[in-house]
């Protein structure tokens, strides 16, 4: 049947308007802010080891409790999520590389286990070699923690997600590194801050530019650009640009870095948030699976016309 | 543990149960259902339910045509589209439907006084797909390929992160939500390990669902489609049929008389993991970034 008739633009047909995806069953708020909470974790382990080797006690405290406590609420977010979150060790039964939420458990897990050593050790003062060797290994685990997130809803039939799964994970790595950079900002003074500052900066710059590409998508792009999604999609894009300038007009101001780190960390909430809702509108509205697969079989009768 | 091998993600794999690692293991199974000849009697969502004690999902009233069980989900394994069609004209074709002494050149919109109307029935089922993105996403392996060739869950693995659902390209597998756990059709596994027929093959009247040897299968409905074209019925398509598509063909797959998206089936449907490759490769290539990113934030003068 012919359907959505108040949407004027292209022709499609469908059964009565019905998805022809389900739409992903993870719970909001869980889901996204396990995306925000794995980004924040990931690069605070690397700005916590990268403060312990450069002598930056302060930062080092800030950041390896931001790493150990993001992956703590993440895992709690994440067993939430489950159906039956008693059944949450199943996820270690079996490893899969298919399987971005398989693989994903592999490394939330040991990185869980190795920031909660680092920072015991470090608000202890205890085992401070092994403790050492922990925040090694969070570092290790964080980066890849920060931007598999991308991974799990690229890995989708959801066409929001699907087709952005070259870019997203860039922007994943600069939301993450942006929310732990902030986060260090506003707690830490600017005295040992410089290298947060230019951690979330340097975030910022690679989550605008990468989500800069997923935006120009077409048909596709199009629930990050519409509705509550969209607009939190623009709120995220504003608020970096914002504590960008912010970053770089004010200087070693104590009051401009906090200002600055709380708006980086709403900037990277809100991409998530943006970035999930979008998904699934483009689960919900036929249109989105229909139109594209259309395109892609007329594309390929017609080159397989061009040969004959 | 799963080897990323390009043909076990992706193509043409003649043999799924085999890559799977059943070494002996009888003929791959599926359904060829022949939507030409469906009535729309429901038997088979009825059987389904019966057989696998499935539990109700509600009982709406939808309008959409005799409509109400609107889509595949976790309690509903096979689920009949009714489409009624406007048409100019109504061509008077015999789809060789077992008849009684109807008369002859009957067509079904002019007798029943509707004509102007097509309808068109299908019933709808997971597809068992030879790339099954469900069973690739899962990260528990609660989802696993039969030696039968076919996609199962198992309920006593399963921890309901829902990764399935998102995964599959035809949006068939859902999460029962007072359960928690996700749930679809099993092509009647335990019949199957009895030499049975499925339930809703077996309740079928008009053998719209026909149950067989996949090789089997693909054959009839190549004879099918080749006789309805003769016919004339032009507008006869398989979809699923084709080992080469984006899921390497379906276990379960369908003859049709309208384009996909009518009865809510993508057109061109692809297994998401066929990227999982280039998904990786971002993944690793970004945070090698952050690592980049992380570093140079330290290196310079102190400030």
């Amino acid at each position: 049947m012919r359907e959505r008739s108040m949407v004027p633009e292209p022709e499609f047909e469908s059964y009565y308007g019905r998805p022809i995806l389900k739409q992903p069953t993870w719970k909001t708020p869980d889901v996204p802010l396990y995306l925000f909470l794995g980004g924040l974790a990931g690069g605070s382990a690397l700005l916590a080891e990268g403060a312990a080797l450069t002598g930056r006690p302060e930062l080092e405290r800030v950041a390896r409790l931001a790493a150990a406590g993001g992956a703590a609420a993440g895992t709690v977010a994440l067993v939430h999520d489950l159906g039956r979150p008693e059944r949450f060790l199943n996820m270690l039964r079996v490893f899969k590389p298919t399987s971005p939420l398989s693989v994903g458990s592999f490394i939330l897990a040991p990185f869980s286990g190795l920031a909660t050593a680092a920072a015991a050790s470090h608000l202890t003062g205890r085992l401070p070699r092994l403790g050492r060797l922990a925040g090694l290994g969070a570092a290790a685990f964080g980066p890849p923690l920060a931007t598999y997130t991308a991974a799990l809803i690229a890995n989708t039939a959801v066409p929001a997600w699907h087709e952005a799964h070259r870019e997203l994970p860039f922007v994943f790595a600069g939301s993450g590194a942006q929310a732990a950079g902030g986060l260090a900002m506003m707690l830490v003074s600017t005295s040992e801050a410089g290298p947060a500052r230019r951690m979330a900066l340097a975030g910022a710059a690679i989550e605008i530019l990468a989500a800069e590409r997923v935006l120009g998508k077409g048909l596709v792009a199009e629930p990050y650009h519409v509705g509550r999604p969209g607009r939190m999609m623009k709120l995220a894009r504003r608020a970096t640009t914002v504590a960008a300038a912010l970053t770089v007009v004010g200087g070693r101001s104590r009051v401009a870095s906090a200002l600055a780190g709380a708006t980086y960390l709403s900037a990277s909430l809100a991409t998530r948030f943006g970035i999930f809702g979008a998904g699934l509108a483009s689960a919900k509205d036929p249109k989105y699976v229909v139109i594209p697969q259309k395109e892609r079989l007329a594309r390929r009768a017609a080159a397989a016309s061009a040969t004959h | 543990m799963t080897t990323p091998l390009d043909s076990s993600l992706w193509g043409r794999l003649d043999d799924p149960a085999a890559d799977a690692g059943h070494t002996e293991h009888p003929k791959r199974k599926g359904f060829f259902t022949d939507t030409s000849v469906c009535i729309g009697c429901k038997a088979c969502e009825v059987a389904c339910k019966e057989w696998n004690q499935v539990p109700d999902d509600g009982f709406l009233l939808t309008g959409m045509s005799y409509d109400n069980s609107q889509e595949l989900g976790a309690s509903t394994w096979r689920h009949v589209a009714f489409v009624e069609k406007p048409i100019d004209v109504a061509p008077p074709v015999d789809l060789g439907m077992p008849s009684l002494g109807a008369p002859p050149g009957d067509d079904q919109g002019a007798a029943s006084g509707d004509s102007g109307i097509r309808w068109l029935m299908s019933s709808d089922v997971c597809k068992h797909c030879t790339h099954a993105a469900c069973l690739d996403v899962c990260p528990t392996g609660a989802l696993f390929r039969t030696e039968f060739g076919t996609v199962v869950v198992q309920p006593d693995v399963c921890n309901g992160c829902g990764y399935c659902v998102p995964a599959c390209p035809y949006g068939v597998i859902d999460v029962r939500p007072d359960d928690g756990r996700a749930f679809k059709c099993t092509l009647c596994y335990d019949r199957l390990k009895d030499d049975q027929t499925p339930a809703c093959a077996q309740a079928c009247p008009t053998e719209s669902i026909q149950f067989g040897d996949l090789d089997e299968l693909r054959e009839r409905a190549d004879q099918r489609l080749a006789e309805l074209h003769e016919k004339g019925v032009d507008v006869a398509r398989l979809y699923g049929r084709d080992p080469d598509d984006g899921v390497g063909g379906d276990g379960a797959f369908f003859l049709l008389l309208d384009e996909p998206e009518v009865y809510g089936l993508p057109p061109d449907p692809v297994v998401t993991t066929r990227d999982i490759g280039s998904v990786w490769r971002h993944v690793g290539a970004a945070a090698g970034a952050l690592v980049a990113l992380g570093v140079a934030s330290f290196v310079g003068r102190r400030r």
